[in-house]
Order: structure tokens, then sequence, then C-alpha cells
């Protein structure tokens, strides 16, 4: 473990504090939502100090400085994923993302729109947030939903890519890297067989754009949502980011204040992308907070934080299939996989791991991880996850191991 | 260790062995109840004479607590006229709430006082009160 890494733990104020049985806090749960450093607390609560004004409008200082913080979080996150700051477009969440374009794709008015025999294809392992506004979508429009399957391994069956993927498919929208299995999908075969017959393809970067560096122009991809929250950033912050000539075809769907070229009684024009797709006053300290994130972040470096999720995955890989009665649910090995770890414990309900791994401290997420058609397709109930993030370590991963055994003690399952 | 006022002996025993477990051919009503959030699941058959719980049976998956939760209802509540059975699903749902400052009324309760200490764990009372409510459900609808 590298020396920024092991220290950058301090920066956490979170892990100052004692969990259930007195313990200190083992967090294992960044998969769902990341912690908070110092930087990006003051951040955020700076802006309330100093600043706060609403942006885009109001002739006053405050104001001006307010709409200049924003702006500056928009390039921050812009040269993160590397793309250009009129690109990117904030929302409340990466769910609100994914929202916005499937119902953007929806409405006729749009220059690139979804009609009634339209494809679109998505995957099995998607996160609910990256699947049901496409079936959603394909109920109002008529359009087919279609998909990709899962092996056994837990990666995407390729072999019937070209099958799946048609001169009819429109959008191929899928995750970068799934929040159950921790496997990082052939994003590069995928965009190709899409662009290949003129689809688009959507990321749903949740899971990646937090612990690898990624490049949306390498990638070569056309949409992208992340979450802020799971980035060390604010809650209530989420980032769209789409090609700029295929955001300008696209109409907006969320409607109001802030958005607007021109207005009449009977109809409204819309400003320039990115601004279109951001209706009413938006969470102006919310951005300024992620991007202390990407700041934090970068200052570490993604490759740092890259390379110790991988050192630190593998070494837990390692220790957990050597426990009998426990099985990896994912890839056992470290190609093409991030620091994302389900799994099962013979005998004992994953919400019953859970709670024994809470006893000492560990706070891991148990059920199905809003991926219920995976969970149903691996015919599971659901897993105990543990996903990893720059502030563990390798003796969090031990006292893992350790729990585990304890679980299996307690529940008398231990063979 | 806070655990063990969770996870009770009694409880761990019928989470082994479950009683009344695997639907029944005949019944008057079947209804299905599931926990969106954990993806825990019953389905329960209830079948009543003259008011009166005369069958219960159940099938699901969940975590102990829902399924040992749901095995002792049911050998709680076979027999029971209606009035008495809500009369222990209050009480029960009563003992749940009390956030760990009720030891609950084991005239009324019998085995299921063995769940007082869910109410300590906020997000394990709806595992504990996943089979009751489908029994609610059930049970109004038959007395309807």
């Amino acid at each position: 473990m590298s020396t920024e890494l092991s220290s950058c733990k301090k920066d956490f104020p979170i892990f100052e504090r004692k969990v259930r049985g007195g313990n200190s806090l083992i967090y294992l749960d960044s998969g769902a939502t990341s912690q908070k450093p110092n930087s990006v607390i003051e951040a955020e609560s700076n802006f309330y100090r100093t600043v706060n004004a609403a942006v885009h409008r109001g002739a006053h200082l405050l104001a001006e400085e307010a709409s200049e913080a924003y702006e500056s979080a928009r390039e921050k996150v812009a040269a993160f994923i590397g793309a250009i700051s009129n690109e990117v477009i904030f929302t409340k969440s990466a769910t609100e993302s994914l929202n916005i374009i499937a119902y953007s794709f929806g409405n006729p008015d749009s220059r690139i729109n979804i009609k009634a025999g339209d494809q679109i294809v998505v995957t099995e392992m998607e996160h609910h947030a990256n699947l049901i506004p496409w079936q959603q979508l394909a109920k109002r429009t008529g359009a087919e939903l279609r998909w990709l399957s899962v092996t056994a391994d837990g990666r995407i069956d390729l072999t019937n890519l070209d099958q799946v993927i048609t001169k009819k498919t429109k959008i191929v929208a899928i995750t970068h890297q799934s929040n159950v299995l921790g496997s990082i999908l052939p994003v590069e075969t995928i965009v190709k067989a899409s662009h290949a017959v003129g689809a688009l393809v959507v990321l749903d970067a949740c899971q990646s754009a937090p612990h690898f560096a990624l490049d949306v122009k390498k990638l070569d991809i056309d949409f992208l949502a992340f979450s802020g929250h799971k980035t060390l950033g604010p809650t209530g912050i989420g980032v769209l980011w789409g090609k700029f000539d295929l955001l300008e075809k696209l109409e907006p769907s969320l409607f109001g204040g802030s958005m607007v070229d021109s207005v009449t009684m009977e109809s409204a024009t819309w400003a320039a992308t990115p601004r279109k797709f951001e209706a009413g006053v938006p969470n102006m300290a919310q951005a300024v907070g992620l991007s202390a994130a990407i700041d934090y972040l970068n200052q570490i470096g993604m490759h740092n934080i890259a390379q110790h999720e991988q050192d630190l995955t593998s070494y837990l890989l390692k220790g957990i299939i050597s426990i009998s009665g426990v099985k990896v649910v994912g890839p056992v090995d470290m190609k093409d996989r991030g620091g994302v770890v389900s799994f099962t414990v013979d005998g004992v309900h994953p919400h019953d791991v859970g709670q024994v791994l809470d006893q000492y401290g560990i706070a891991v997420r148990t059920g199905h991880h809003c991926a219920w058609p995976l969970m149903r397709k691996l015919n599971l109930v659901g897993t105990t996850r543990a996903s990893l993030y720059l502030y563990n370590s390798k003796s969090d991963v031990d006292s893992l191991l350790e729990s585990i055994e304890k679980v299996k003690s307690y529940f008398k399952v231990s063979k | 260790m806070e655990l063990d006022s969770l996870y009770q002996e009694v409880i761990l025993d019928h989470y082994r062995s479950p009683h009344h477990k695997g639907l029944s051919a005949d019944k008057d009503i079947q209804v299905h109840h599931n926990n969106p959030s954990c993806g825990d699941e019953v389905t329960l058959n209830l079948s009543m004479k003259g008011g009166v719980v005369t069958d219960l049976t159940w099938d699901g998956v969940g975590c102990s607590i829902s399924m040992a939760s749901t095995s002792v209802m049911s050998d709680l509540l076979v027999g029971k006229d209606y009035k008495d059975a809500m009369n222990i699903l209050v009480n029960f749902v009563e003992l749940m709430q009390s956030k760990g400052q009720s030891v609950g009324d084991e005239s009324i309760l019998e085995d299921a006082v063995a769940f007082a200490g869910v109410s300590k764990f906020p997000a394990r009372i709806k595992c504990a009160l996943l089979g009751w409510m489908a029994f609610k459900d059930a049970s109004s609808q038959v007395m309807q």
C-alpha cells in the first residue's frame, strides 16, 4: 500500500467515530456511497458561508461568484472525464442523468429519437437505474428492449453480440463495472458493435469513474452518467455527459427557469447546451463539493487509487476463496475486475451475514443490490457485498475475513 | 454480546427447523408478501372456519429473522379465533416498535417474546413483521 493512501484515512472525519460494539468503523460499502474528506465537507459548507446566491441570475457580486464557482466545477468534471465543459450537465444523481437521456430520446421532437420498432439494448447485470428508464422508454414508444446475457463466471456473454445488437438497435446502455459482480465490461467491443450499426452507447460509470481514470473520447462512447456521492462528493449531485452534437439534437426533459432562451404565453425556446438540460436553480454547493472531491482524487492520482484497489481486491479474493462454505459471486481472477466483491455464506442469509459483520464494526451491503434480474438469473436471494475504496487497507480486509469465520461459528455452519 | 439479544436460541432453532413450512393443498386464501428492499418473500395459505384459524402454512425465502418469525407466528395462531389472533398480532407489532423498551407479554406472545431484541435493530423490524403482515392481509380478506 502506498504511503499517500495509508495516510489518507485521516482526511475522512467519519472514521473518528465508533460504531456498534464500540468498534472503529470498517467501511466496505463505498459501492453504495463513499465517505467524504474534510476538503469536500468544507467546500460545500464554505459555498453557503461565503458565496451563496442563485447562479446565472442576479446582478450582484454573490451571483457572479456563485456562477463562477459552479461553472468552474463543470470545467473540473469535464477535465476529469476527458470532455469539454459544455458537454457536462449537472443533475441531482446518476439515476436522474439516465432518466433525462431516456426521456429526451422518447421525445418525438428530438432530432434523434426512439420510435416503435427500434431496439434498445441493455445487459442482464444492469443496476435498476440503467434498466427501468429503458424499460419505460420501450413501453412508451413501442420499442423493443433486448439484453446481453451474463455468463456463469459473471462476465457479459458476447457470443451472440451480433444477434442482440442489430441494424434496428438505436441505443446500447451498459454499465462500465457491475455493482454486484465487480466485472468490468468489454466496452471497446460493445462500442464497436454498436457504432457499426449506428447505435449510440450510454455508459453507466457509477462504479468506474470514482475508481479509475476514464476518458470519454478514448472509450468512444456517446453518453455517460456517474454520481457525485460515490466519488467522494456530496449527495444531490450527478453528472450527465454527452457528445455535444448529440446533446444539441435532443430536446430537454425537465422544463422551467434557467433553461430557456425565450418564452411567450404559448411557447418557449431553449438555452444553449448544456444549460437547456438544467432547469431550475441547480445543486450549486453540491457541484462545488464535487469539484473539491475531484481535486482530492487528482491529488492522490487516479492511477494510484486504481492500483491500491487492485492490490486490495486481489488480497481479498485470495483470502475469501480459501474460506470453506463461502462462494464469490463474480470473477475470482483480477482480469477486468474492480474492487466490488460479492459473496455468499452457505447456510446463512446475506442479511444475517451483514448483521454479524456490523457487530464488529464492518459495514457491508446485503441483498439484491438494485440488480434484481441479475439475482434471479444467478438463482440467488441476494449476496453480501464488500466494496473497496482508497481509504481501505489490508487490515480492513483481514478484519472482514476473520469476521466471516465468526459469522460461520455464530450460525454454527462451520465446516 | 449485543447480537445475542437479536439472535435468541428460539429464533435460530425455528430458522433451522421451521414449523408449518410447506404450502397446504387446501386453503381459503393465498397471499404473497415481500420486502423489496431486501428481497425476502413469504407465501401464506390460510384456512378459517367459523372465524377460527384452522390451518396456516407458508413458504418463503429470507433471513433468519423473517423465516423464524413466520414459523413462530404459525405455531401461535393456528386454533385461535380472529379476535384473539388480531390481539396477538397487535401485541407483536407493539413489541417490534418498542425500541428495546419492552420485553413483551409472554402470556400473550409465548415464544414470540424472543423477538423483543429485534426492536433495537430498526433495519430488522420489517423482517420480523413480514409473515405477520401476510397473515393480517390474508385473515382480513377471509373475514370480509
